[in-house]
């Protein structure tokens, strides 16, 4: 009896020891968030681009066309499976890299397709299926690539990717740094996606492109326009 | 000879006094503004102003505006559903009435052409006109709502409009590779 006592006890310890690590860890990486990394090294950072879709893509290409690629090395690009146009476009800005260089030289690019939670217009019930099937897609994805980079500019499709990069940090497969450039179009207000983001301090960098919305979210850095 | 010459001449002054108004719903539907844009009175304002031509891409759009070859020297209108060269339809205007879409209010800007943005009311997240009032306010172009349009076109002065600098990515890139460490160039 007193045996059973003894052992029920040291499993409410040990679960709460197992807990409070947990809340250790994920304070850890909290209080990194938005810290410049301490390490002076030029070794390339792999590097996940996530191309949202027309406006959010036309400004991501120019932000990568002024990149230094040989320190973000390799590159992944995701987009939206119902997007075609915006892997099109980061594969000619790939391929106007090769062209200028080495030709034997394979571009260390790769592109993927990511299916999305939820297309316009489709019922809400289907949508809780098809919105596990994404986060395991997402999942996967950011397993095989772990990257060390994430660069996003919204909409929807890089918040669960961004969840998944703040996690693996939590349970320690990878650090990374993440950063978020809101659209043009917001001027007054962030987007969803952004808002997320910026209040959820999953961004290490957040950036706006209009003076009024940096004075609105003072921990965000204002770039002025990208267009 | 001289005859085909003198017809190359011709039509090359006809080709200098064209002005054409160029309207973009964009990759959807704006019904509203193609309505706006048909009325006779905002047809007679854009001709009082010079403008020769008026072609509209009016989308998935179902109102379908009036075409008009110009008899007795009233304006030209034309219209169309999609192009996949809009560009060029940007490039040889002398007026653009433009969607509030970041795509084509940039690609316009670019241009240098003068461009009046119409806002779309019955759009349910309308965080775009946010940007084209900034712009405005920015003196780049000029914002109207459907039913304004008439008045914008009268009151405004393309001469105040300012050109509006290309962007730069540059500021982006520096802090994040001041954040990830990498030594500066």
């Amino acid at each position: 009896m007193e045996g059973e006592h003894h052992c029920c006890f040291s499993i409410a310890t040990m679960i709460t020891i197992f807990l409070l690590m947990v809340v250790v860890r994920v304070a850890y990486v909290f209080y990194r968030t938005g810290k410049p990394l301490s390490s002076k090294s030029s070794d390339p950072r792999s590097t996940l681009i996530v191309l949202g879709s027309g406006g959010h893509t036309a400004e991501m290409i120019n932000v990568l066309s002024v990149m230094p690629k040989d320190r973000f090395t390799p590159r992944f690009y995701i987009a939206a499976a119902t997007d075609n146009m915006s892997l099109r476009k980061a594969r000619v800005l790939e391929d106007s890299l090769v062209d200028g260089q080495n030709q034997d030289e394979k571009v260390p690019a790769e592109f993927m397709q990511i299916y999305r939670s939820r297309e316009v217009g489709q019922s809400y019930i289907t949508s809780i299926g098809t919105t596990l099937i994404a986060i395991v897609h997402a999942l996967w994805l950011m397993i095989r690539t772990r990257p060390e980079v994430v660069l996003c500019n919204g909409p929807g499709t890089c918040v669960p990717l961004c969840v998944i990069a703040f996690l693996f940090k939590v349970v320690g497969i990878r650090w990374s740094s993440i950063f978020y450039v809101e659209s043009i179009a917001r001027v007054k207000k962030l987007s969803l996606s952004g808002l997320l983001l910026y209040k959820l301090r999953i961004a290490d960098q957040f950036f706006v492109q209009w003076p009024q919305l940096q004075r609105k979210y003072p921990r965000s850095h204002y770039v002025g326009c990208l267009m | 000879m001289g005859w085909q010459c003198g017809l190359k001449l011709q039509m090359g002054e006809i080709e200098q006094k064209r002005k054409t108004v160029f309207v973009t719903v964009g990759t959807t539907l704006f019904d509203a503004l193609v309505k706006a844009v048909d009325t006779e009175q905002v047809k007679h304002e854009l001709q009082r102003r010079g403008y020769t031509h008026l072609l509209i891409q009016i989308g998935r759009g179902s109102y379908i505006p009036d075409k008009c070859e110009g008899e007795g020297g009233s304006l030209v209108v034309d219209y169309f559903t999609f192009s996949s060269s809009i560009a060029e339809h940007l490039r040889s205007a002398s007026l653009v009435i433009s969607h509030a879409g970041s795509g084509s209010i940039f690609e316009t800007l670019r241009l240098g052409k003068p461009l009046i943005v119409v806002v779309n009311e019955d759009l349910m997240d309308n965080h775009q006109s946010e940007l084209a009032e900034e712009l405005a306010e920015r003196k780049h172009l000029y914002c109207a709502h459907p039913q304004a349009l008439l008045e914008t076109i009268a009151d405004m002065n393309l001469e105040s409009l300012l050109p509006y600098p290309a962007g730069d990515a540059k500021p982006v890139i520096n802090l994040i590779n001041r954040f990830l460490g990498f030594p500066d160039d």
